[in-house]
């Protein structure tokens, strides 16, 4: 007959249109709410999802995955004097590695005898031209450039970021990306005990 | 991996003896032709060896050795391996090139750009205007003497960013126009774009005569670059008799950025992200071309897990790509959104998984040379479990019944002919259009890389050749990369997910390689020379979307105007790859 094409097309429709009611009243029913929590999130981002399935941002985000990257960071740990130690040595791999090269690195020299310190003396991301790929913090030795969960950086002006805004604490890496962090931890301590290993060795 | 061109079963040099030597550059392969032969070996190799499909013609400008050549890659469409041939001629006065247009139809926009980006010309070809670059441009921007706005090195990494990298932004220091180089006597102000007359010269001529003497004045339509059909800034100069289509020319380059030149200032790693902005739907997909072309040239092999984890990755990208190709069909047709939507989810659901493994939705630069970034998170796995086994199957079928039998579309796709089997090989065209036609071409069959070739799955195809298969053939090949998915989930191997030490600069020897995948629009291909250096010394791209329009014109020609949205619609092109 035709037309029953159209009419077992407009019964998915319905089903669909109807199913946003029906999970709002089973949420209601468990005493749940479906919206502006994270919960409700996680459910629409589920594979059982049924119904609305948008995320009403700003009010709702949808869960950032640990891996998630933004324009990176740079990471310092806190020293017991509450000193910031950067963990940068200005090796350079970041900015030879980065593929728009918008990272740009001063390397700070020793005033007395002229060869450079393992430390930056500036640090330049020209947050515009970063295209938010991870090589830098792929390739990082040292775990001191981290890419960053935090993507609300619209503003009026050009975005280029020097140290001072870049550098964000250990704890606050910890915090974004737990796992990764602990990897690295990891792998720094089996560095450490196998270099203390090899002294020992040698004495 | 091994980099066997094809050279033993055809012998070329003893077919043509004295216009045809092997290639014996050291890590190149094929054959180099006499120019003035070029046609009629291009015509042996595909009436006597059967090469009938001409997938890539490219420009290599070889500025240290002062020449240019041209390499075309010619593949069976049973399948097997390609034959690749160059023709080279010396870099001085005008390079001219026979064109090939006659012989293999689907080189006239690979001409084209050839020649606007390289300066090669081509004799013969009817239309050789520029393409990708405006018609007011001097210069071919390829040429390796040729140097960009805001030029700072030959090569990246530059030398400004590190030791001493006091940040200065390339406005300042370099202020626009500048560095412009306009043809001599331009003005900007005062120039009319003679391009289009061209343009519109190229077209059928504005008035006929019909047998009885009835003067009819033929319209032009310029379809885009501003129109919400053309899916991005394409445009398409349409003649029109009434309502019928009896011109077309498309006109693109609105989004160049001269990938294939950047790719050239970048490292090889570098170029990995680069590539994810080609076909944006499908960065997976781009990323796996990538790394197939410099992974032969490295000659390396990919680790066993990483192998399993690119099929998953390239397979979801698939899926979701013709899911939304489906409901862009629709809004294509008119009915605005709810199919649309209803993709969208279950695309949100597999980006969510591209997020979670490679860190972004769209641009996830995952794949490496040997392998992949990281191993998926844990969860993750099981997420494209639920998905495949679970979800994925339901909503297709879910799909079918909401769209396949409505008798509103059926009417509107069913006998509208895209085109013919013969002609979408002659128009070298590729992916779901070619397949739709009845020939059952699919390079994850007709000439397998990766780990595809483990796999049981069919190649979808379909006969008709007209709007309904090319829509139906979508929802068949969504089905063959749930089966795909379903082996390689069930199969994935544990251990390293890269067989190489993570450097930031790779080793890669000297030579040329050509790694072809299948995309979900068709061939994605990328030729990369190297000459041994940390940049490659030639990188071209060989979209899908790019070559499959060539046949446009052919397509749309007698069909009404109202089909030329949908006709354009189901070559599924996307401007990123397409202008490069």
């Amino acid at each position: 007959m035709y037309g029953l094409g159209i009419l077992k097309g407009l019964r998915v429709t319905w089903d669909r249109f109807w199913s946003t009611y029906t999970e709002d009243i089973a949420w209601l029913a468990r005493g749940k709410k479906r919206y502006f929590n994270e919960e409700g999130v996680k459910a629409r981002a589920h594979k059982d999802t049924r119904g609305i399935f948008t995320v009403q941002y700003p009010e709702e985000k949808l869960i950032i995955p640990e891996e998630f990257r933004y324009v990176p960071f740079l990471v310092y740990d806190e020293a017991a004097d509450g000193k910031k130690e950067v963990r940068c040595t200005s090796c350079g791999i970041c900015a030879k590695v980065c593929p728009p090269q918008c990272i740009w690195i001063v390397r700070t020299n020793d005033p007395a005898t002229g060869r450079p310190v393992p430390v930056p003396a500036d640090f330049y991301i020209d947050a515009d031209i970063c295209m938010n790929c991870g090589l830098c913090a792929e390739y990082c030795p040292f775990d001191a450039i981290i890419m960053d969960h935090d993507f609300e950086i619209a503003s009026y002006h050009r975005n280029v970021f020097n140290m001072e805004h870049l550098l964000k604490p250990a704890s606050y890496y910890k915090n974004i990306r737990p796992l990764n962090y602990q990897r690295n931890e990891d792998e720094r301590k089996a560095k450490e005990a196998a270099k203390a290993a090899k002294a020992e060795a040698a004495n | 991996m091994a980099t066997t061109f094809l050279t033993s079963t055809v012998d070329l040099v003893a077919r043509f003896p004295g216009s045809v030597t092997a290639d014996a550059r050291p890590g190149y392969h094929g054959f180099i032709v006499e120019k003035d032969k070029l046609v009629e070996i291009a015509t042996a190799i595909r009436d006597e060896f059967g090469y009938d499909l001409l997938t890539a013609v490219t420009g290599v400008d070889y500025l240290p050795e002062n020449k240019m050549e041209v390499v075309y890659h010619a593949y069976k469409t049973t399948g097997g391996p390609g034959l690749m041939f160059k023709v080279q001629v010396p870099r001085v006065g005008p390079v001219e090139v026979p064109s090939l247009i006659e012989v293999y139809p689907g080189v006239d926009l690979q001409e084209r750009e050839a020649w606007d980006l390289l300066g090669i010309k081509f004799t013969g070809h009817p239309d050789l205007r520029r393409i990708l670059m405006w018609e007011g441009f001097e210069g071919h921007p390829l040429r390796k003497d040729w140097k960009e706005p805001f030029y700072e090195e030959d090569f990246k990494p530059f030398k400004s960013r590190w030791p001493e990298g006091k940040h200065v932004s390339a406005e300042e220091k370099n202020p626009f126009k500048d560095n412009l180089k306009y043809p001599q006597n331009f003005d900007p102000e005062k120039w009319i774009p003679e391009g289009d007359a061209m343009l519109y010269g190229s077209l059928a001529r504005y008035t006929t005569v019909d047998p009885e003497g009835l003067k009819a004045d033929r319209i032009v339509v310029n379809m885009g670059p501003q129109h919400p059909s053309t899916h991005g800034v394409f445009r398409a100069a349409i003649t029109l008799e009434g309502e019928t289509i009896v011109g077309l020319k498309p006109v693109v380059g609105y989004l160049h950025r001269n990938h294939d030149k950047i790719g050239e200032r970048n490292t090889y790693l570098q170029n990995m992200p680069y590539t994810d902005r080609l076909d944006y739907f499908n960065s997976m997909s781009n990323n796996f071309g990538y790394a197939i072309a410099v992974e032969k040239l490295m000659n390396i092999k990919v680790a066993e897990r990483a192998e399993y984890l690119r099929v998953i990755m390239a397979e979801l990208s698939r899926i979701q790509n013709h899911l939304v190709f489906v409901g862009m069909l629709l809004n294509d047709l008119g009915a605005m959104y709810t199919p649309a939507l209803y993709a969208f989810e279950e695309r949100e659901l597999i980006l969510d998984i591209f997020e979670a493994t490679a860190g972004s939705r769209m641009m996830c630069n995952y794949f490496r040379f040997g392998g992949v970034v990281r191993d998926v998170p844990e969860g993750v796995l099981q997420k494209i479990k639920d998905l495949v086994f679970d979800r994925l199957p339901a909503k297709t079928d879910e799909m079918e019944r909401f769209l396949s039998e409505n008798e509103v579309l059926v009417s509107r796709l069913q006998g509208v002919k895209v085109i013919d089997a013969e002609d979408a090989v002659r128009f070298s065209m590729t992916g779901p259009v070619l397949r739709a036609t009845g020939v059952p071409y699919d390079i994850r069959r007709a000439d397998p890389y990766g780990v595809y070739d483990r796999f049981d799955f069919d190649v979808a195809v379909r006969y008709n050749g007209d709007l309904m298969d090319n829509y139906l053939i979508r929802l068949d090949e969504i089905r063959q990369s749930l089966r795909i998915l379903e082996q390689a989930v069930k199969q994935i191997p544990e251990g390293p997910i890269n067989s190489q030490k993570p450097q930031y600069q790779v080793r890669v020897p000297a030579g040329e390689a050509y790694g072809r995948i299948e995309s979900p629009k068709g061939e994605l291909a990328f030729y990369v020379i190297s000459n041994g250096k940390p940049n490659p010394w030639r990188y071209h791209v060989r979209p899908a979307s790019f070559v499959n329009i060539t046949a446009l014109e052919k397509m749309c020609l007698g069909t009404k105007i109202a089909d030329f949205v949908v006709l354009l619609g189901v070559l599924d092109i996307v401007m990123g790859e397409l202008d490069r």
